[in-house]
């Protein structure tokens, strides 16, 4: 047995975005010894790209505004597939969240009469999210990191957490590795809270970082905990599409939210085609309506190029497909014909300087060209509502890695405000019982030993498998097999595809040392990769309807069967993937009212 | 797709230099584009720092043919290609590897700078109220994405690296600014920018601003700004002996 490296924590929190940074600020607030650790360096998280803003129902800009409100566009955005409970803790508690965030040094654009201006958003009633022009996330993780700086949290950055150690049933701690040494480390830990993010980086077409491999999501399936949704991938509407080394990109819907519209290569705004019965009472029909709205959202509808981003996604992939293409294979966004250059300017600079940039387009005088990216990842760690608790005692997740709060599709906004939420309520959880657990549990570096063995195998083989390759087409062959749009035999194909590449990462090699290698942390990540992967493929495959982000093209219709069960992901003992339907928890009467009331 | 040459800096603190790459090039490619080719075809322990691809997340900063940038944004086609292109790591902090080097000097510094400091909430609910005009400045700094390109090129800790225990850097400056400027704040850090801070260091070459990918003045809007709040606090005449005669 090797000697690593240890340190010892109550709460150990794994991530450093929104989730990851405000459940650490939680954890050592109430006292716990705090450890933080992430695979870059501190602020660099995905959080930072984050952009249109964070969704509190403040009534700021609407007094008429309030949490039943967003409570109800939540679960309508979800197509009701959501954990109720969460989405009624996420809209009650937002607007306290993005206060405390402004009394800890945020500077969000302000309404005339001094308080917090919120912006129009796809799916959302009234303008609800809380921003700083269109470079909110920055603001969140800036302020974030600076308070948590200041709160004696020790950060320990460009470490990657490999493995979840238990004791028994319960967790102990953590393995991982120093990126720039490739040394191991060893955390033990009480509790462990995991704000990982997302998938992204299994798709070809993505808006997401690097680090988004799944990482939360696999430690804590391999640690016996349950993924839910899976199935739920969030293409976002707009991404960039031309030059090829940025399609994906992120485009705000903050252009649509400020304006801008979709149009197709006949100059028509597709999407009054594409109002589906569901949301035809709250959208309007008309261009006169569509364009009144953004002045007056309490006499009009709100307009069809606000639908929800599943609804959005689909129009652009069917217009494309349809030949009503821009082209380089998307549509136009054009808010450069609707609003002032300076308006655009001040309201968008960082999409102005991205386009400006990056593809030579002048935004603020011709539209853009934009499609559908791989955004969001809607499934994650069964958590419990309250405490963000998972199935494995001591293991937590908030933010992306977690499931349930977004059902079968997440509103623009509400990853922001989802990320403090839950991330402070995990880092209660977490803490609550880590300080109520007496002992530190034993933290066996039998795991430790059997991770340092893979590692170094991969650095000793020779002319094996290159991990670049593999990820690459893992990326196509997601892309292609379990994307926007799905069917059964292709599932199929897809699930023996990633077999296939399973075998051949158990083969990778890698030049160079230890010292930051990033073609042997890539070999690493491709186990997560891989998990994550097949759980989306599985879920997709068993699910035979088509509902929020998820769209069969063999089972066309929303089933409504089918709406009263999330799909549950767990390793069994043989070390295979088990899938189960678990009933989705009923939703107590006074708030199925408000959904009732809704419908109109 | 054409082909280019990259003549990469590798190596670490023991040593190294500079390794030619050549590799398909396509259309509007960022240089970090074509490291990522070097990196999956050719040297996969290629070490480089980079998140969001998009100049927002500030992590793949590097001299690209000896000028300070960012990688993701920089284009290819804005560079001459007809030889090879160089890039090295920034040069202000110790190296790693290849392009990588050790930034936490910053790290270190953001944990020294006296926190924010929020007045009483101005209503009954617990909330605050400001006027936009009066949070557009601190919104300027706030948008420092820390690629810590104005610490890179500052001569007196790129050329000086002694000075480090003495002198923050622009980057620091910036931040500083955005405290003292932000209407809610209420602690004073004048001492701190004078002393810890060692703001006398700087004579306002300007070079930090040139290479901000955020285009915040940071020379003209927060460095010299906090300068004079120094020099208005212990250098005005009057008001030093103003302060003897009143102790």
């Amino acid at each position: 047995m090797a000697e690593y490296e240890t340190h010892e924590y109550d709460v150990l929190v794994v991530g450093a975005g929104g989730a990851g940074l405000r459940a650490a600020i939680e954890a050592s607030a109430k006292g716990a010894r705090t450890a933080l650790v992430c695979k870059s360096l501190l602020g660099k998280a995905h959080t930072v790209m984050a952009e249109g803003g964070i969704a509190a129902a403040l009534g700021n800009v609407y007094a008429e505004d309030n949490w039943q409100v967003h409570f109800r566009d939540t679960m309508r955005g979800g197509k009701m597939l959501n954990n109720w409970r969460m989405a009624q803790l996420h809209a009650q508690e937002a607007p306290e969240r993005v206060h405390e965030l402004e009394a800890w040094g945020a500077l969000f654009d302000r309404t005339k009469d001094g308080r917090i201006l919120q912006r129009a958003f796809g799916g959302h009633k009234y303008d609800r999210l809380a921003h700083v022009g269109d470079r909110t996330g920055l603001e969140m993780i800036r302020t974030l990191q600076q308070h948590a700086v200041h709160q004696g949290i020790d950060v320990y950055m460009e470490c990657t957490i490999a493995r979840l150690l238990k004791d028994g049933d319960r967790i102990s701690g953590a393995v991982g590795y120093w990126r720039q040494s490739g040394d191991m480390v060893l955390f033990r830990a009480k509790a462990v809270v995991l704000g990982t993010g997302g998938t992204g980086k299994a798709f070809k077409i993505n808006s997401n970082s690097w680090e988004y491999t799944g990482d939360g999501h696999s430690l804590a399936y391999w640690a016996g905990a349950d993924l839910i949704d899976m199935e739920f991938i969030q293409f976002h509407p707009t991404g960039m599409v031309w030059p090829p080394s940025v399609r994906g990109i992120l485009v705000t819907e903050g252009v649509r939210g400020d304006g801008g519209t979709l149009t197709n290569s006949e100059g028509k705004r597709f999407m009054f085609d594409y109002i589906t019965d569901y949301f035809r009472a709250e959208t309007a029909e008309t261009i006169e309506e569509a364009d009144k709205w953004y002045d007056d959202k309490l006499n009009h509808r709100r307009t069809p190029d606000l639908l929800p981003r599943d609804e959005v996604a689909r129009a652009i992939n069917s217009e494309v497909k349809a030949g009503r293409g821009s082209p380089h294979g998307g549509v136009f966004l054009d808010i450069a014909s609707r609003r002032p250059a300076d308006y655009i300017k001040r309201a968008l600079p960082s999409m102005y300087h991205q386009f400006k940039q990056l593809a030579d387009v002048d935004i603020t005088a011709t539209p853009m060209e934009v499609g559908p990216t791989m955004h969001y990842t809607m499934g994650g760690v069964r958590v419990d509502p309250d405490t963000a608790a998972a199935t494995v005692p001591g293991l937590f997740a908030a933010g992306e890695c977690a499931g349930g709060m977004h059902g079968a599709n997440r509103l623009g906004g509400n990853s922001l405000s989802d990320l403090l939420v839950f991330g402070r309520r995990a880092g209660m959880g977490a803490a609550d019982y880590a300080l109520g657990l007496g002992s530190q549990p034993e933290a066996s570096t039998g795991d430790a030993d059997t991770m340092a063995d893979e590692m170094t195998a991969c650095l000793d083989r020779e002319g094996g498998e290159n991990p670049y390759a593999i990820q690459s087409d893992l990326q196509d062959m997601m892309h292609t097999l379990v994307g926007i749009i799905r069917t059964g035999v292709e599932l199929d194909r897809a699930l023996g595809e990633i077999e296939k590449l399973k075998e051949r990462a158990q083969r990778t090699s890698v030049p160079g040392g230890r010292a930051y290698n990033p073609g042997w942390h890539l070999a690493m990540d491709l186990r997560s990769l891989l998990t994550v992967s097949e759980g989306i493929a599985r879920a997709a495959k068993e699910r035979t309807e088509s509902r929020g982000a998820h769209t069969r093209d063999d089972y066309q219709k929303t089933d409504p069967e089918w709406g009263k069960w999330n799909l549950s992901l767990s390793q069994g003992t043989d070390g295979s993937m088990k899938l189960d339907k678990t009933p989705l928890p009923e939703m107590p009467a006074e708030l199925a009212s408000l959904l009732e009331e809704a419908k109109v | 797709m054409t082909q280019v040459t990259l003549s990469i800096f590798r190596g670490d603190a023991n040593g190294g230099g500079f390794v030619d790459y050549t590799v398909e090039m396509g259309e509007g490619q960022v240089v970090l584009d074509v490291i990522h080719t070097v990196q999956a075809t050719q040297a996969g322990d290629l070490a480089v720092r980079w998140n969001c691809k998009a100049g927002k997340c500030g992590s793949c900063s590097a001299e690209v043919n000896g000028k300070p940038c960012l990688m993701c944004m920089t284009r290819m086609n804005t560079l001459d290609t007809s030889q090879p292109v160089t890039v090295a790591p920034i040069k202000t902090f110790p190296l790693i590897k290849d392009l990588v080097t050790d930034v936490s000097f910053n790290y270190e510094v953001a944990k020294r700078i006296p926190a924010f400091t929020p007045r009483a909430p101005d209503a009954p609910d617990g909330t605050y109220r400001m006027q936009q005009i009066d949070i557009e400045r601190g919104q300027e700094f706030r948008k420092c994405i820390e690629c810590f390109l104005c610490q890179d090129v500052c001569h007196v800790i790129r050329d000086h690296p002694e000075n480090k225990p003495d002198f923050m850097g622009p980057r620091w400056f910036v931040r500083l600014a955005e405290l003292e400027m932000h209407p809610l704040d209420t602690a004073d850090r004048t001492e701190f920018i004078r002393k810890a801070g060692g703001i006398a260091y700087c004579n306002i070459t300007k070079c930090c601003t040139e290479v901000c990918p955020e285009n915040i003045h940071i020379t003209d809007n927060a460095i010299i700004p906090l300068k004079e709040r120094v020099a208005d606090k212990y250098y005005d005449p009057f008001r030093w002996i103003f302060g003897k005669l009143t102790g």
